[in-house]
């Protein structure tokens, strides 16, 4: 499969249907390079015409941003626009909520105006409109999953169903944490936290979430998010657990189900 | 003129020294009696206007002082999209949406809620009461709809009272967790027990109230018009069988007398005390933000920096104190927040759901988002005293963040908004911790070694960790 960049498209004188914006976990870290190799396989198999930035995408800012670097935050920001201005994007699919919600929330006040799509609910568009083909009986049909809302999808932007939707598309049986919704727990990476140690306390955020999605007694939890894929894989192993249970972005279950 | 009014006074007073032949027990002439409860109602008359005035005047100075301290807040224009806000209005604050994701405090609180917004239906009458000299005007008016809407009135006063017993209870007894916290000791729980005592004793004089003046109607007491009972007071009514006239007006008026002495100085009492939830929570749910939760402000004189370095032709020619520039960047005090943060350190009733929700706060971290509302009201308050004392701000010394907010608790916040999303009254501790790590970052450099790291490969790598840009599409390339 050769997955092309914009810089392709534009040379060929054509345009992708969708920008698949990686983002930096999605390119650099090891565990989210398979979500993103998986949601790249979905769109090739099903022929989404995608393209991807390659080398020219930068990290969106957000860490910095929220870590309260502005100036870091607008530098990404002002690139960012300019390399995507100036390949006319009109429409970018995301697999980060990270990115996600700074391309919906952040960018448009700089001059950076896009539709944006986190993949989650592309999957489902894709499954409604037929595009995406599931196996009778898939791999996760009749399952316990349980699914962790990220916050920057969830309470963010308020994207609660469109994973559910996917997941029930999966014929699993999904049981959901007491903590979930609108009422979600945090992972432990958002607001710059993944790129540190946490403060003193009694515990670390990632266990106390992934104590809980265990008692549900799910063999699968499910995510959206790299940063929350990570987090919860630490704390699924700490807990000794990674046996009998994955840590699986809806994406990667997706793909083990397509037709 | 003033002859009239020496002799108004001489009458007062002989009223007075008749009272005090009343209440020893002996009888005057039936005429007499009736000219000096005239004077009598007379002074109370006067001793209620001037007490009303004086606490609405005493109110109304405090409300200044708390409008005054919020506007020494930023500017932010927050007026856009009405129909919007009227909506929040009309769901979260007297609907109180956000309370029901707790199903018993919820329900609890609305009885005290629509207690305390009907039965001031109720104050009105008593106000105009105790101006006018008269008793229980709005009877004649409405008569027997007056019986019903003071029935609901006494549901709703019995309803309030139990609620504030179970409340004592939960605070004091079953200690719930949200409202036994370390930034809860000393003054915040003094504060919440005497507002759920006052409200016990407000109601209950309310009811003994009405109680009372049942049975007086029954003696065919002058002055005290005839409603027949009602729905609760009917029930209590029989305790104060078989007292004398006398001694149950004295009782009456008692009741009466300590309810509006008991509701002007509670009204006096809530400028100071989180109890003032209940006026702020309207505007505040006006006011609230209505961008997605994700999105954090953007700051414009950074935007234009950078823009103006990137292309340097778009720069506007340099002026001395460009107006412009921001003096800070993020916040160092409250000075430094906008109006709305300020205006949501005030609508706080440290009810503590966003702590109770806070991931850092749930796994033991010291960050306790109403204790970032709590602190921002305190700075406010003492910075409004340094103002009060020296006509404008003098330094002194002390600032919001490392006096009152700690490095380590802003640096405990995932920005997950779950503190957001829990708080029936609209608040943001986010929007505060995000300015103040603003400041931390931008003005004193101040950041985990970790998070310097992670800045230097952002600006180096265009990623936040240590690796090659021209890696970045490496998986594709695995793919090929």
């Amino acid at each position: 499969m050769h997955i092309k960049s914009m810089a392709e498209y534009t040379a060929e004188g054509a345009a992708p249907e969708v920008l698949f914006w990686v983002g930096c976990a999605g390119s650099f870290d090891q565990r989210a390079q398979k979500i993103t190799k998986a949601f790249a396989t979905i769109l090739d198999k099903v022929g989404v015409k995608f393209a991807i930035l390659g080398k020219e995408e930068m990290c969106t800012g957000d860490p910095a941003r929220r870590s309260g670097n502005e100036f870091l935050f607008q530098m990404m920001a002002y690139n960012n626009i300019q390399v995507l201005n100036g390949y006319e994007i009109k429409k970018i699919v995301t697999a980060c909520p990270h990115c996600f919600n700074v391309f919906k929330n952040e960018y448009p006040a700089l001059g950076g105006n896009y539709e944006v799509i986190h993949h989650t609910t592309y999957l489902q568009s894709l499954i409604n409109d037929g595009r995406v083909v599931l196996k009778e009986g898939g791999a996760f049909k009749g399952k316990k999953i349980t699914y962790h809302d990220s916050c920057y999808l969830g309470r963010a932007n308020g994207v609660y169903e469109a994973p559910r939707a996917v997941l029930e598309a999966l014929d699993v049986e999904l049981i959901e944490m007491k903590r979930c919704k609108t009422n979600g727990l945090c992972c432990g990476a958002g607001g710059a936290q993944m790129f540190k140690e946490d403060e003193p306390g009694k515990t670390r955020i990632n266990l106390e979430r992934s104590e809980e999605a265990l008692n549900t007694g799910a063999s699968v939890i499910a995510a959206n998010c790299p940063f929350c894929t990570t987090m919860l894989m630490d704390g699924v192993k700490n807990k000794e657990q990674e046996d009998h249970v994955q840590v699986l972005d809806i994406a990667e279950m997706v793909l083990q189900s397509l037709a | 003129m003033q002859a009239q009014f020496c002799d108004f006074c001489q009458k007062i007073l002989l009223s007075l020294i008749n009272l005090s032949v009343i209440e020893n027990g002996h009888f005057l002439a039936g005429a007499n009696q009736i000219q000096n409860a005239q004077y009598m109602q007379i002074i109370q008359q006067i001793l209620f206007i001037l007490l009303a005035g004086a606490a609405s005047f005493l109110f109304i100075r405090k409300v200044r002082e708390i409008r005054r301290n919020i506007n020494l807040g930023k500017n932010k224009s927050i007026n856009d999209n009405p129909s919007a806000r009227w909506k929040n209005v009309l769901l979260l604050a007297f609907g109180q949406k956000k309370m029901f994701k707790k199903m018993t405090p919820a329900v609890l609180h609305f009885f005290v809620y629509a207690g305390f917004v009907i039965i001031n239906i109720e104050m009105l009458e008593i106000i105009l009461d105790g101006i006018l000299g008269t008793h229980r005007l709005f009877a004649p008016f409405l008569g027997s709809f007056y019986n019903i809407l003071i029935g609901c009135f006494e549901i709703l006063a019995a309803l309030v009272l139990i609620a504030c017993v179970v409340f004592l209870i939960r605070r004091n007894i079953l200690k719930i967790k949200r409202l036994n916290m370390g930034e809860l000791n000393g003054w915040p729980k003094t504060d919440a027990n005497l507002i759920l005592a006052t409200e016990i004793v407000l109601m209950s004089l309310l009811l003994i109230l009405n109680s009372v003046d049942t049975e007086l109607q029954a003696l065919h007491a002058h002055h005290y018009t005839v409603t027949g009972q009602f729905w609760i007071s009917g029930m209590i009514a029989p305790l104060f069988n078989g007292l004398n006239e006398t001694t149950l007006i004295a009782i009456e008026r008692s009741a009466w007398w300590l309810h509006i002495i008991g509701v002007l100085a509670f009204l006096n009492y809530l400028p100071y005390s989180k109890h003032l939830h209940i006026v702020l929570a309207f505007p505040n749910a006006y006011y609230a933000s209505l961008e997605p939760a994700g999105e954090i402000n953007n700051m414009k004189s950074v935007q234009n920096e950078v823009l103006y370095m990137m292309q340097p032709e778009l720069a506007p020619a340099a002026t001395e104190g460009d107006p412009t520039t921001p003096h800070r960047f993020g916040a160092k005090d409250v000075m430094d927040l906008s109006w709305k943060n300020l205006m949501d350190a005030y609508s706080c009733t440290e009810c503590g759901r966003c702590t109770d929700a806070c991931p850092a706060n749930i796994t033991g971290k010291i960050l306790s988002p109403r204790k970032i509302m709590m602190d921002t009201r305190d700075r406010l308050e003492a910075v409004g005293k340094n103002i009060d004392a020296n006509k404008t701000f003098v330094d002194d010394g002390k600032t919001l963040i490392h006096d009152y907010i700690s490095v380590e608790e802003l640096r405990a916040c995932t920005t997950c908004n779950a503190c957001v999303e829990a708080c029936p009254v609209s608040i943001s501790p986010l929007d505060i911790i995000v300015e103040l790590r603003r400041y931390l970052v931008m003005e004193e450099s101040n950041s985990p070694q970790e998070w310097n790291m992670m800045f230097s490969n952002i600006e180096n790598n265009m990623a936040p960790w240590k690796f090659s840009p021209d890696e970045r599409d490496k998986w594709a390339e695995e793919m090929a």
